[in-house]
C-alpha cells in the first residue's frame, strides 16, 4: 500500500492522473470517439459526399443495405475470412511457439525466418502474392505440378480467391503471434508441467490440460488481434483482386471504401460502418472480458 | 537411463527435422523473392518459379527499380512517419499507462474501458469521418494528419499500464522519501525499468506504421509526400503490366530493408524484449 501522507496529498490533488491522461485522451477523443459519433449521425441521413448537408431519412441506409446482395455478400464474406484468418494463424502461432520454446540457436534462426513475413508489408505481400497465385507459371502451380497437380486459377476462381486470400493473411501473421505465445509460455511454470509428467500425462495431455488453460488471457488477447486485422486490413484485396471475382473477394470494409470514394454514397458507407464497429466491438468485449478477468487473478 | 536418453534425443531431433521442414515451406514465398529480384530474365518466362538460382545474379531489377521510383523521397516520408507517430505516442502511453498503473481516482475503470474502446476500433475502420475531420484541422494532405490519429494509442496504454504493474512498489517508494517528485519517478525510475515494454510498443508501431498503405493512401495527395507502400503500388502496377516480377520483388525487399536489417541485428533482443513485456 502508498504511504499514508502520499495518499492524503494524492486525494488534495486528484486533477494530476486526469492530466496525465489528457494528450492520449484529446486523440482518442479527436479520431476515435467523435468520428463515431459522426458516423452514426451521418448513417441516418442521404448524404452523398462529405460536404453535403443531407436529410434526415431514419433507419433508411440500413434498410437498404441489409437488402443489397453486394453488403450482405460482404459481411458473409468478412465472416468466412474472420474465421478462416484468426483459426489458422492463431493455431499455427501457438504450435509454432511451442516447437521453438527453448531457446537454442536453431530455433532463433526458425524463429526470425517464421516472423520474417511480419516485416513485409501487405501491399508488397500482396504484389509478391498474385504471382505465388498465377495460373500455370506460379509459384504454387509450378510446384504442384512437379506433384503431378494441374494447374489451379487461384484468384481467378470464386470459391478459391478467398482461400487464396485467407492463405496469405495466415502466412504473414502467424509468425507474429508466435511471439506473444513465446511471451505467454515463460509464465507457465515448469513445476506445473512436471506435475503432470509424474502423474503419466503424455505431451498432449500436458499441452492440452496444463499449457491451455495458462495461456488464457494470450489466446484472448491474440484472438482479438487476429479479429480486428481481419476487418481492418483490405491493402491485399485493392491491390489482388478488388473486390472480385464476382465479389467473391468483397470484404467489409472494401465496400465501405467503394461506396465511399467510388460510388459517393457517403449514407450506406457510414452505415455499413456502424453495422461493422458493433460486430467487432461485441466480438472483442467477448474475448477480452475472458482476458481482463485472467489479468486479476494474476496481479 | 542411457536408452531414454537417446530417446529423448532422438525426438528432440526429429521435431527439429520436422520444424526446419515447415519453416523452409513458409519461408518459401520469401526466398523466391529473393532468387527472382537477382534473376536476369525479369519478365515472366516458364522458369520464373523456380526457386533454384540456376543463372548468373545481376542487379539488373535493382537499377530498374531505383530509375523508375523516387526511393529517396519516398523513404525520407516514411521515416519521418514512423518517427513522428512513435515519438508522441511513447509520451502520451507512458503518462496515461502510469495513472491506470499507479493513481487512484475516481472514474478510473470506466476511463480505462473507454480507451480499450479504440483497442478494437482500429482507426483504418473510421476511415471516412476522419478524413473529414482532416480537413477541418487542416492537416489534409499532410504526413501530420497521417499520424495524428495514432498518437493515443489504447494498446500502448495498456502495455504500458501491465509494464508498470510488474514493477515492484518499493522502488518508488525509496524515492519519494528521497524527496523526488512524481515526475521524476516516471523519468527516473519507472521508465529506466520499462525499456522492454517500450522497446516491445515502438517495435509494433513502426512495423505498422512503415507498412501501412490504406490510410496515408486516403490522406495524401502530394506526389512529394508519398510514403513508400503507395509508392511501390504505384510502381508495382507499370511492373505488374509488364509482368516484371523481378521488378517488382526488388521494390519490396527495397521497402523492408531498414526493419529486416534491424531486426536481424536485433533479433535476440527483439524477442527478449517482447518475452519480458507486459504482453502477456
Amino acid at each position: 500500500m502508498d504511504t499514508p501522507s502520499k495518499t492524503i496529498t494524492r486525494h488534495r490533488i486528484p486533477l494530476r492522473p486526469y492530466l496525465l491522461l489528457l494528450p492520449a485522451f484529446l486523440c482518442l477523443a479527436a479520431f476515435t470517439y467523435w468520428p463515431m459519433l459522426q458516423v452514426f449521425l451521418a448513417s441516418l441521413t442521404d448524404k452523398k459526399r462529405a460536404g453535403d448537408a443531407g436529410d434526415f431519412i431514419g433507419i433508411g441506409n440500413y434498410r437498404t443495405i441489409f437488402t443489397e446482395a453486394d453488403f450482405l455478400g460482404a459481411l458473409a464474406n468478412n465472416a468466412l475470412y474472420a474465421a478462416g484468418t484468426v483459426i489458422p494463424s492463431v493455431v499455427f502461432g501457438f504450435l509454432f511457439a511451442l516447437a521453438l520454446r527453448e531457446t537454442t540457436n536453431l530455433s532463433a534462426i526458425l524463429r526470425s525466418a517464421l516472423f520474417f513475413p511480419t516485416l513485409v508489408p501487405l501491399v508488397g505481400a500482396a504484389a509478391i502474392f498474385i504471382f505465388v497465385f498465377m495460373p500455370d507459371i506460379g509459384l504454387l502451380d509450378y510446384y504442384l505440378a512437379k506433384l503431378g497437380l494441374s494447374a489451379t486459377n487461384w484468384l481467378g476462381d470464386p470459391d478459391l480467391a478467398l482461400i487464396s486470400l485467407m492463405a496469405l493473411t495466415t502466412w504473414k501473421n502467424a509468425g507474429y503471434y508466435m511471439l506473444f505465445f513465446l511471451a505467454g509460455l515463460q509464465g507457465v511454470p515448469q513445476d506445473a508441467e512436471e506435475a503432470a509428467k509424474i502423474e503419466g500425462a503424455n505431451w498432449l495431455q500436458r499441452v492440452y490440460f496444463v499449457i491451455v488453460p495458462m495461456l488464457g488471457p494470450t489466446f484472448a488477447f491474440v484472438v482479438v488481434i487476429a479479429l480486428i486485422s481481419a476487418v481492418s486490413q483490405v491493402d491485399h484485396v485493392i491491390v489482388m483482386t478488388e473486390g472480385g471475382p464476382n465479389n467473391a473477394t468483397n470484404l467489409l470494409l472494401y465496400y465501405i471504401y467503394q461506396q465511399a470514394h467510388e460510388f459517393y454514397d457517403l449514407g450506406k458507407a457510414t452505415a455499413a460502418t456502424v453495422v461493422t464497429l458493433i460486430l467487432l466491438l461485441t466480438l472483442s468485449f467477448l474475448s477480452l472480458r475472458t482476458m481482463e478477468r485472467k489479468v486479476h487473478y494474476e496481479t | 537411463m542411457k536408452p531414454e536418453r537417446s530417446g529423448y534425443l532422438s525426438l528432440g531431433a526429429l521435431l527439429a527435422a520436422i520444424m526446419c521442414a515447415v519453416v523452409f515451406l513458409w519461408s518459401t514465398p520469401f526466398l523466391w523473392m529473393i532468387v527472382a529480384s537477382f534473376r536476369p530474365d525479369g519478365f515472366g518466362g516458364l522458369g520464373m518459379a523456380s526457386l533454384f538460382p540456376d543463372f548468373v545474379p545481376t542487379l539488373k531489377s535493382y537499377h530498374y527499380a531505383v530509375e523508375d521510383g523516387d526511393w529517396p523521397l519516398w523513404f525520407m516520408n516514411s521515416a519521418i512517419l514512423v518517427t513522428g507517430t512513435l515519438a508522441v505516442q511513447l509520451v502520451t502511453i507512458s503518462l496515461a499507462g502510469y495513472a491506470f498503473a499507479r493513481i487512484r481516482f475516481p472514474g478510473k475503470d470506466a476511463l480505462f474501458y473507454l480507451f480499450l474502446l479504440q483497442l478494437m476500433l482500429a482507426p483504418p475502420v473510421l476511415i471516412v469521418p476522419n478524413l473529414t475531420t482532416l480537413v477541418h484541422l487542416g492537416l489534409y494532405d499532410t504526413l501530420l494528419g497521417v499520424m495524428a490519429p495514432y498518437w493515443g494509442s489504447a494498446f500502448g496504454t495498456f502495455l504500458m499500464r501491465q509494464t508498470f504493474r510488474t514493477i515492484p512498489k518499493d522502488f518508488e517508494e525509496a524515492a519519494i522519501i528521497d524527496g523526488a517528485s512524481w515526475w521524476q519517478v516516471l523519468r527516473h525510475v519507472l521508465l529506466p525499468l520499462s525499456i522492454p515494454g517500450l522497446t516491445a510498443f515502438s517495435i509494433v508501431s513502426v512495423v505498422y506504421h512503415w507498412n501501412e498503405f490504406l490510410w496515408p493512401l486516403m490522406v495524401i495527395n502530394d506526389p512529394d509526400k508519398m510514403v513508400l507502400t503507395v509508392g511501390l503500388v504505384s510502381f508495382a502496377q507499370g511492373a505488374e503490366g509488364a509482368s516484371d516480377w523481378g521488378l517488382i520483388a526488388a521494390g519490396t525487399l527495397f521497402i523492408m530493408a531498414p526493419l529486416f536489417i534491424a531486426f536481424t541485428a536485433f533479433q535476440r533482443q527483439f524477442v527478449n524484449s517482447f518475452m519480458s513485456s507486459g504482453v502477456k
